[in-house]
């Protein structure tokens, strides 16, 4: 052993120790009094399995990073105030321009700022790429069933995350009150006032008295650096604990189990990838926001009340609102002198937050029908519940939907159609084409169940076609490998609530009968309908059968080519020479 | 009057003659020439090609515009009451000819929600006579000159708050229908409303001058002049200052930018988190199990 490092001696004397390098001392020196080398010794030699799809919240937490860096440069110039000043800055068709302070410090960070602009852009791109990132990767965990147990409260912080991240970007896109951020508040003025009873007072005490007021951008203003990120990053640090704390789920294979997680180290690998990719989300970011224009809110002007824009459309995550709100008949009230706005209350306030709701409690739904209380660390493909995906396509299509309705008179625009027909069409429509999507897409799912089952029991198509001494044509199947038969069998049979009975053995009524039999209709509902694996012995089997099958074609020679001769005796060579195909 | 018949007799005679043409056509071309020189002081002379101008405008007009404003231009009603095939086009001005003929609005080719530009049918002096013929009708918003939508003239000082003043205007007036940059926006029953930028500062002028079908119209009482020539001003500025921020996506506002975010974005990095996960130094070998 060399201790030339650490120690000197001519071996006559005693040794002396070296000394110690710099970074060690630091190291050592907080290690004793933090703890810390044992403390993070099991979190840096945690492991996390590799799947493109592990990745899409990364997507969401560094675009949330790059939201905070450019949201700090941001208020660095911009000022939060609605007080009147003339504009004098370098965009000439607004010079000497009245407009609040608000206004014109977002131009003068667009125009006076050296790569003010940029910032903005890049923060803007961000915003919406953080709420995109979000919702795809609840569609991941959706799908996959990784909200089952004992990761429900995580599922539960991830959907008030993507709450607060609309809020937070509603917030946002207000502050720079300009025309379309005017016209916004405008609408979120009209879905409070909409709410039955106590909306204008609400109103009133939002805005600090009449709409617009001069209270509004201050006060959003602290919710959109401070309390919404505060909280924000305060869940955001929850989930990630809750992360590391149950451990990443995984896909089933071999080697894989309930108690085990098989990936990369957190050091070096799998921190070197997802360091890495916060470079590119960054990147993504900076040419978003370099290339594309976003909110040019010098061309919208300040806000006016009396003025608005052909386009004024929110966000693209404020979409579904607007698209409820636009095709929402104008339905009202007159009770007692006092009007219910239904056409506003209603696709305002009340649906998107059911829609949102609905996906959310998929999760309790599904455990309370399944009455499931396992632990579950390994994902499940969205074929294999049939059910569940159905219904998120079911929502994705609903969102797709109510998008499009919110840029009815885009679509109206750029496609030449009627902006009244879009209007009925989407109407009914977002009725009946969910439902369409539903049961569709769990016909596929079921479909890809069976064609799973079919390579289980009878192997995987070859694409080689055989032709028999009779003339009849097949494909040739050969069996799959053991680690993908693995994968495919490791999956539970679903379980179907049996009826309940109305009456106990002796005849006294149950009095949570009604609970017990919905539970058992949602259960057949949600499962009956499914594919089960196959069992142990019909897999035996079917593999027994398949190698009865082997053997004849092999005898018969119809595993290998035909080079013509094989009945003639001029054959050149033993037809085994020749073999089919390796695999 | 025998003597007159005999004699109109006898040239008559003379009529097929090889020389006749020639003869009656010089004998015109003096007579006019006579006329001419002894009728015509130099104002007459341009009432006269004005006259001129209305009748080859009305001629125009007959073979391609009557059969839908009718005959004298007083427009076509259907048997539905409320209806026409042409409105009456008494009093809407040579301007609004001008505006509808020249960007080939006119002749409609066929009735629906939206008269839409299309290639222009009648050349430059076509148009000057239909508009005359039209303006002839009854008084009406007359083609606006050069002069009344060009900056000339004006200091450096004023033209900058001409823009500005446009751009308040077009903001407070036009975005409604046209878009924040003037990308043009849908109305009612799938008429809309066309992009403005790059239209000819003529057109904006009488545009906003005669307010052509669905469009509001903007009279002098309501828009000045100046006004109006400031609105054309702030167009033609934000044509000729750059795109700032970079592509605008079509200058539609947040729905393209929502599909760019969800295409470009999202689209990119799903696709980079792809390839990050296949790729690994060491994909098959050295999984830790912990
Ligand atoms: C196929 C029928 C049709 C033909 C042909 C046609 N027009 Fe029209 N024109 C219309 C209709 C219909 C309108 C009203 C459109 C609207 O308001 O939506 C109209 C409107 C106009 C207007 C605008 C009136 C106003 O109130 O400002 C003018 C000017 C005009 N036409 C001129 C002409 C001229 C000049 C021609 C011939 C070159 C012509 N039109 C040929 C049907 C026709
Ligand atoms: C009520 C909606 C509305 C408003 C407000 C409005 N426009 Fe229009 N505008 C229209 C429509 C609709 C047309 C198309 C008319 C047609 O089909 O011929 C049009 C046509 C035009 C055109 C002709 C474009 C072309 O392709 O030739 C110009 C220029 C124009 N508008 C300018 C303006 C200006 C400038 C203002 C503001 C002063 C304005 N408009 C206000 C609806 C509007
Ligand atoms: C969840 C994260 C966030 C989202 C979704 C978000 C979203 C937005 C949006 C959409 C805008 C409008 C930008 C524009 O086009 O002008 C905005 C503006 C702004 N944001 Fe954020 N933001 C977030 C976090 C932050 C943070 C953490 C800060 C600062 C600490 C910040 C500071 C600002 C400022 C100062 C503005 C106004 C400047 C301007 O409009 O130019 N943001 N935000």
């Amino acid at each position: 052993m060399d201790t030339t490092k650490i120690a000197s001696t001519n071996g006559t004397t005693a040794a002396t120790t070296g000394r110690p390098s710099p970074l060690a001392g630091v190291g050592t020196w907080a290690d004793e009094r933090l703890g810390l080398a044992t403390a993070m010794k099991k979190q840096i030699r945690k492991v996390f399995p590799d799947h493109w799809s592990f990745m899409l919240g990364e997507i969401a937490l560094w675009s949330f990073v790059v939201l905070l860096l450019s949201g700090v440069f941001l208020t660095l110039w911009f000022t939060p105030s609605m007080a009147e000043i003339q504009y004098e800055g370098s965009y000439d068709q607004l010079r000497g321009i009245h407009m609040s302070e608000a206004y014109a410090s977002t131009l003068n960070i667009s125009f006076d700022v050296r790569g003010g602009l940029l910032m903005r852009q890049m923060h803007h791109w961000a915003a919406m790429l953080f709420i995109a990132a979000m919702l795809v990767h609840l569609m991941r965990v959706f799908l996959t069933g990784a909200f089952r147990k004992p990761r429900e409260l995580n599922w539960v912080i991830g959907g008030v995350l993507i709450l607060l991240g609309i809020v937070e970007g509603f917030a946002g896109y207000s502050l720079p009150d300009d025309l379309l951020s005017g016209t916004g508040l405008r609408i979120a003025d009209g879905l409070v006032k909409a709410t039955p009873v106590v909306g204008t007072y609400m109103s009133f005490f939002m805005f600090g008295g009449e709409f617009p007021g001069e209270l509004i951008i201050p006060r959003l203003y602290i919710a959109h650096v401070l309390l919404i990120p505060g909280l924000i990053l305060a869940l955001i640090a929850a989930h990630m604990l809750l992360l590391v704390y149950h451990k990443h789920t995984q896909w089933p294979g071999p080697g894989r189990t309930e108690q085990n997680v098989v990936g990369y180290p957190l050091l070096p690998v799998y921190a070197a990838k997802a360091g890495g990719f916060f470079f590119i989300v960054f990147g993504v970011c900076a040419t978003m926001g370099g290339l594309l224009a976003i909110n040019p809110v010098w061309k919208y002007g300040p806000y006016d009340p009396s003025k608005v824009t052909a386009g004024s459309q929110p966000d693209w995550y404020m979409g579904i609102a607007e698209g409820l709100l636009r095709i929402m008949p104008g339905w009202e009230t007159h009770i007692f002198g006092v009007t219910i706005s239904w056409n506003v209350f209603l696709p305002g306030q009340i649906a998107p937050v059911a829609l949102l709701m609905m996906v959310l409690a998929w999760p309790f739904l599904e455990a309370w029908v399944t009455g499931d209380k396992r632990e579950h660390h390994l994902l499940q493909r969205p074929r294999n519940a049939p059910t569940r995906t159905a219904f998120l396509a079911a929502m994705i299509t609903a969102y797709g939907l109510l998008w499009a309705a919110g840029g009815n008179d885009i679509l109206a625009l750029k496609f030449n159609l009627n902006l009244n027909y879009i209007t009925y069409f989407m109407r009914v429509a977002i009725f009946v084409v969910p439902v369409l999507v539903f049961f569709l897409a769990r016909r596929w799912c079921i479909s890809l169940q069976r064609h799973d089952n079919e390579v289980l029991l009878h192997g995987y198509e070859t694409g080689i076609i055989m032709r028999s001494p009779e003339g009849g044509y097949s494909e040739r199947h050969l069996p799959i490998s053991t680690e993908r038969a693995y994968s495919l069998t490791a999956r539970d049979r679903d379980v179907v609530v049996p009826d309940p009975q109305p009456t106990d053995g002796q005849g006294v009524r149950d009095k949570g009968y009604p609970v017990r039999k919905l539970r058992a209709r949602l259960s057949q509902g949600m499962f009956a309908n499914n594919v089960q694996k196959p069992t142990t012995s019909e897999l035996e089997e079917a593999h027994h059968h398949a190698e009865h099958e082997h053997e004849l074609e092999h005898a018969s020679g119809m595993d290998r080519p035909a080079d013509g001769h094989q009945f003639d005796g001029h054959a050149d060579h033993t037809p085994d020479e020749a073999p089919l195909r390796g695999h | 009057m025998r003597l007159l018949n005999r004699s109109a007799g006898r040239l008559s005679q003379h009529r097929r003659g090889p020389l006749a043409g020639l003869v009656v056509l010089l004998l015109g071309l003096l007579l006019t020439g006579g006329l001419y020189t002894v009728l015509a002081p130099a104002q007459a002379q341009k009432a006269e090609s004005d006259a001129e101008l209305v009748a080859k405008g009305r001629e125009l007009f007959l073979v391609g515009c009557s059969f839908c404003h009718g005959q004298n231009g007083e427009g076509i009603s259907t048997a539905r009451p409320g209806y026409q095939i042409g409105p009456s086009l008494v009093g809407v001005g040579a301007a609004a000819v001008d505006f509808q003929v020249g960007t080939g609005r006119m002749p409609m080719a066929q009735p629906g929600a939206q008269v839409p530009r299309k290639e222009v049918q009648y050349s430059e002096e076509e148009i000057a006579a239909l508009a005359a013929y039209v303006a002839s009708l009854g008084p009406g918003p007359a083609i606006p000159s050069e002069q009344d939508y060009s900056l000339e003239g004006l200091s450096e000082e004023e033209r900058e708050e001409a823009v500005v003043r446009g751009g308040q205007i077009f903001l407070t007036n036009c975005t409604a229908c046209h878009n924040f940059d003037g990308s043009g926006g849908a109305m009612p029953q799938g008429g809309y409303a066309p992009q403005v930028r790059g239209v000819e500062p003529k057109y904006i002028y009488e545009a906003m001058l005669t307010g052509p079908q669905a469009m509001d119209n903007f009279t002098n009482g309501n828009l000045s002049p100046e006004m109006k020539r400031d609105v054309i001003a702030y167009l033609q500025s934000l044509e000729t200052t750059p795109e700032y921020g970079g592509f605008g996506m079509g200058g539609i506002g947040p729905v393209a930018e929502g599909l760019f975010a969800w295409l470009v974005g999202i689209g990119s990095l799903v696709g980079f988190a792809v390839w990050i996960a296949a790729h690994t130094t060491r994909t098959s070998k050295d999984k830790v199990e912990a």
